[in-house]
């Protein structure tokens, strides 16, 4: 029976965002022609193509990086840490200016529901570039002196496009450092517009380069000579080749990559809070999150109540335009992602898993999954060890703290985990015990400029944010 | 009497509700209590205030005003009310926009209970509630008898609904079984009227405890449970609310019997009552979007969804002055 309580559409309106029909490469402080084959990015909400955007070749992340370099000796190296905070401040300023729309243009992009790209993504970006201007005059307090490394080169994912921008950018300037950054292929506009907004903040010319296209221009700027650091955020398998690229060079790294984060639920949680854990570990940005929790391991003696709850909370959720202010789930980024994760799910129901999705219509064009629980997962499930990266929950279970335990570190990765119970001396017992880079405790998912993030094991080295976040910049 | 005493739900299987070994003493309805899943505050308030983010807008925007305005228990509860004042209220209640037939009736006046007879020679068989506050309201201060006293005799006048109040000083110090015993007496004595048990959420200031006292109102036999007098602040809150419709959502899916839900004080503003529509619609679910089960105590809340609604109607916002102040 459906409500009589039907929302209208409430659609966030496009017309604040200018996209233009075509793009070219962000280099010295002006937009430049590509001399690679232009891609098109679109919509994965509707195939719909946004526009068109030019691929850097060789030759162009050579003058990327020259222009880094010049920048860096010229004027960012050796400007004082108390002038490059003006910048900074400046840029965060106009990120919040621009809110809505960097917002509408991340979920047009990317395919995330617009509350998420408000409420979450955009905020957090101008945080984190409040937060590293701070640092700019102060560094020689952080413990890791104050010598910045040089040019960073920088390629980030398409899950959270902007937000992964600033979390490399922020730190990379405020410590002294020029960058050439690569965003992803299937999500370029909003680095382009923050690109504008560089300009828009006077920022000295080359010292944001932004280089668009895909892996091939992504490994022209990691392997380039000149580059004095690398900092990835992505897939396990591209991070393994780009820790390869550059062994034996004198190059600093620091690599997020993938993760398969165990939400731990213990009989005395709170119920209820804990079912909108689950689902914001795992359905939040449709789980294109590396720290995901996409293995829920439950108390046997509340599973079956934790699972009637989470299904009916299920049913609520809704999927579809990310446009609409209504909308929980949004569109999957790629056709691609989409394969992956249609892939996985169905090797999870051959090996026997019970696959749960509730009723829910999803539009006929464009990329889209829905919210799905797999139950009876065990250790030996592919989808209970491979990352899937889409709304897609394996159900585990344990009976004692030690079990949970053993099962949540039984993973070739370690990025994050949640705990979830009354007592707070158990969440201290299991921070300690779970070999993840963050633990969650009766929360998940929550980011913040001041803490540091980053993983154990196949989940990559290095930490972002926070105080430590400086470290991987300065020499 | 629209309410349908403790009916269950469509298709909900009814098992018996049986609580006698829970109630039995302080030590048994402690055991109970305290073993309900726990509240964590800082989860429970990010998700009302995520439900309140929900956009409702055009045809969605209509119903929940008209829904609203039904659900409207019209307030006046002060030392200088006089039987004119209540008199324009019932009037109100009845024709809440005089210049639209269309509007719907609010489900109810709610009154001090030497106020109800006045409220009744008014409202007559209208459709219009009338709901009295008794219990030695709001402080709930004086003996058993001296409440059952009072509620008797709000009963007598011709209420159909008593909002009574709750002992905080019993439950705050442990004393289950006499909050429990105190809440059957009370519904005993209003015989065929609904009884909403008030909790005072503002003085019971955590939600464990506001879990703990819904599922106590429930299993006494209470028909609604309200957050707040009005008299003490905070009033209701959309986090207090939201635990409170949990706890009926809950108590349903174990009993098979529905009980309502009425926050009250502090709700103001259209886009408040939405908020809590929609909250209302995705925890407890669409049967509780009914007057049956659940209400807004309130007395300026009515305007607004009035303007509101005239908004809605005509593209214009008319001024504070095309409606009544009654």
């Amino acid at each position: 029976m459906t409500s009589p309580f039907q929302y209208a559409p409430a659609p966030e309106s496009r017309s604040i965002v200018d996209i233009k029909p075509s793009y070219g490469l962000f280099i010295n402080g002006e937009f430049v022609d590509g001399h690679g084959k232009a891609f098109k990015t679109i919509s994965p909400a509707t195939e719909e193509v946004l526009a068109e955007v030019a691929e850097a070749s060789d030759a162009d992340v050579e003058t990327a990086v020259k222009a880094a370099r010049k920048a860096y000796d010229k004027v960012w190296g050796r400007m004082p840490g108390r002038e490059r905070a003006k910048y900074l401040y400046r840029i965060a300023r106009i990120i919040q200016e621009r809110g809505r729309e960097l917002a509408v243009l991340e979920s047009l992009d990317n395919g995330k529901p617009i509350k998420e790209s408000r409420d979450v993504d955009i905020p957090t970006v101008a945080a984190h570039f409040f937060y590293y201007a701070g640092w700019a005059d102060k560094l020689e307090y952080s413990g890791f002196g104050s010598t910045p490394l040089g040019v960073a080169g920088q390629v980030i994912p398409w899950n959270f496009p902007l937000l992964m921008l600033a979390w490399k950018i922020a730190p990379a300037l405020a410590c002294g450092n020029t960058v050439v950054l690569k965003p992803a292929e299937t999500t370029p506009l909003t680095a382009l517009l923050f690109a504008e907004i560089c300009q828009q903040a006077d920022l000295p010319p080359g010292v944001v380069n932004i280089v668009t296209g895909a892996g091939d221009t992504g490994r022209a700027l990691v392997s380039h000579p000149d580059v004095d650091k690398v900092a990835f955020t992505g897939s396990t398998d591209v991070g393994r080749a780009i820790a390869k690229a550059v062994a034996g060079t004198d190059k600093k790294v620091t690599l997020e990559l993938g993760g398969k984060a165990a939400n731990i639920v213990f009989d005395d949680a709170p119920i209820d809070q804990a079912v909108e854990g689950i689902v914001n570990g795992i359905f939040f940005n449709q789980g294109h999150v590396c720290c995901a929790g996409s293995r829920l391991l439950v108390q046997e003696s509340v599973a079956e109540e934790v699972l009637d709850r989470l299904k009916r909370r299920m049913a609520t959720l809704r999927v579809g335009d990310p446009l609409d202010k209504n909308t929980d789930i949004g569109a999957i980024n790629s056709a691609e992602q989409l394969a992956r994760i249609k892939e996985l799910s169905d090797i999870g129901e051959a090996e026997g898993a019970g696959r749960w999705s509730p009723a829910c219509d999803l539009p006929s064009t464009g990329f889209w999954f829905p919210p799905t629980i797999f139950t009876g997962v065990s250790q030996a499930h592919r989808i209970a060890r491979e990352e899937i990266f889409g709304p897609v929950l394996s159900v585990l279970t344990f009976r004692t703290p030690s079990e949970a335990v053993e099962k949540a570190n039984n993973t070739p990765y370690g990025l994050s985990a949640g705990v979830w119970t009354d007592k707070g001396s158990r969440i201290l017992h299991m921070a300690n015990q779970l070999r993840a880079g963050v633990v969650w405790a009766n929360t998940f998912n929550k980011f913040d400029p001041t803490s540091p993030f980053g993983g154990y094991k196949e989940s990559g080295y290095g930490r972002e944010g926070g105080r430590h976040g400086l470290e991987a910049y300065l020499r | 009497m629209p309410t349908g005493q403790g009916s269950s739900a469509a298709g909900a299987p009814v098992v018996s509700a049986d609580f006698s070994d829970i109630t039995r003493t302080d030590a048994s309805l402690r055991g109970f209590l305290h073993g309900l899943p726990g509240v964590d505050q800082v989860g429970a308030e990010a998700r009302a205030a995520a439900l309140g983010t929900r956009s409702i807008k055009t045809t969605a925007k209509e119903f929940a005003i008209d829904l609203a305005i039904r659900m409207v228990d019209l307030t006046t509860l002060e030392g200088q009310d006089t039987p004119g004042k209540v008199r324009a209220l019932a009037a109100k209640a009845m024709h809440p926009d005089p210049a639209d037939p269309s509007c719907p009736m609010t489900a109810a006046v709610c009154v001090y209970p030497d106020m109800v007879a006045t409220a009744k020679e008014v409202l007559g068989d209208s459709g219009v509630n009338v709901a009295a506050v008794a219990t030695a309201f709001p402080s709930g201060r004086a003996a058993l008898d001296i409440k059952l006293a009072d509620t008797r005799d709000a009963v007598e006048a011709g209420a159909d609904e008593i909002d009574m109040v709750i002992d905080r000083g019993a439950f705050l110090a442990g004393h289950y079984k006499q909050v429990f015993d105190e809440i059957v007496a009370v519904r005993e004595a209003c015989g065929s009227a609904h009884l909403k048990v008030i909790f005072e959420t503002g003085e019971l200031q955590t939600y464990d405890n506001v879990r703990r006292a819904s599922w106590l109102a429930m299993m006494a036999g209470g028909h609604f449970i309200k957050t707040s007098t009005g008299k003490v602040q905070p009033a209701a809150t959309l986090p207090v609310t939201m635990i409170m419709l949990e706890a009926v959502r809950d108590f349903r899916e174990q009993t098979g019997q529905m009980v309502g839900v009425k926050p009250a004080g502090g709700i103001r503003t259209t886009k408040d009552a939405i908020k809590y529509l929609v909250m209302v619609n995705e925890v407890a679910g669409q049967d509780w979007l009914d007057p049956d089960w659940f209400r807004f105590g309130a007395s300026t809340l009515l305007n607004d969804l009035l303007m509101q609604r005239t908004k809605m109607t005509t593209g214009r916002y008319s001024g504070p002055d095309y409606f009544t102040l009654d």
